[in-house]
């Protein structure tokens, strides 16, 4: 696979394991930028370690989150560069409804 | 649904409710600000053809399906965005939801549009986005730098 094709599959990865409420409050929980225990993760929460262990593993997948290694137990990290790409495509149909719309003011308040 | 597999936009306008709908539902109307040439009026549940009219991608292909027209409330379609080469068929790729709400304010007319389903694009169209995105700007950037010349 060249590498941009397998950077192609990898951003539609990212969309994919974004599409879900609970992964979403799980990389909320990550994105003040310190690692965290699974035990950290679902504290506050009703999510049972299982859970929590479960979408950790997907977005690990789609590279959207890494884990590190510290001493007995594992820490997890975003990885922000994937979110990123996805971002930028949303900005960009954004950007065009913006202007569309600005066309849409000014041809019914004339 | 997630925050990535959706657009949400609202604006206000200074205009009846029954005026912004016309805009939105007459195809002539909806073609002369949304840059787009129908080939005919919507009509609910059957497909929409036409070639947008934005400078520049005048080759480039407009195929919905209207999905709901709930006079001067609801008006929505699907369709796939950046579908930007006329020869490819892309009608195997699931579209994405174009929704626009009208709700009566003191102001006029308060408006949302929802495009949703974002999650389903293929990887490779998005990718076709962002070339055409990285063209644009690449070309802005040689008007400037040829208009900046012209002064030097």
């Amino acid at each position: 696979m060249t590498r941009s094709a397998a950077a192609l599959k990898t951003s539609a990865s990212v969309f994919a394991a974004l599409g879900d409420e609970t992964r979403l409050s799980v990389l909320g929980r990550l994105s003040t930028g310190t690692p965290q225990s699974i035990s950290r993760l679902t504290e506050g929460t009703r999510l049972s370690r299982q859970a929590v262990t479960k979408h950790l593993r997907v977005l690990e997948t789609v590279g959207v989150v890494r884990s590190i290694r510290a001493g007995r137990e594992n820490l997890f990290a975003l990885e922000p560069k994937p979110l990123d790409e996805a971002r930028k495509y949303l900005d960009e149909v954004s950007r065009q409804w913006d202007d569309a719309l600005g066309r849409l003011k000014a041809f019914v308040e004339d | 649904m997630s925050e990535t597999d959706r657009i949400e936009k609202s604006i206000e306008l200074k205009a009846p409710v029954s005026r912004v709908w016309r805009a939105l539902t007459n195809h002539e109307e909806f073609g002369a600000w949304f840059r787009v040439k129908l080939d005919g009026p919507f009509v609910l549940g059957q497909v929409s053809t036409g070639h947008i009219t934005y400078p520049g991608y005048e080759h480039l292909k407009w195929t919905a399906v209207v999905k709901t027209m709930e006079p001067e409330r609801l008006f929505s379609f699907t369709w796939h965005p950046y579908a930007v080469d006329p020869d490819k068929d892309y009608s195997q790729e699931t579209p994405t939801l174009v929704t626009f709400t009208l709700e009566r304010i003191p102001s006029g007319t308060l408006l949302r549009v929802v495009e949703s389903g974002f999650d389903k694009i293929p990887a490779g169209r998005r990718a076709e986005a962002f070339r055409m995105n990285d063209g644009g700007w690449a070309e802005q950037i040689k008007n400037i730098a040829e208009y900046l010349a012209r002064d030097a």
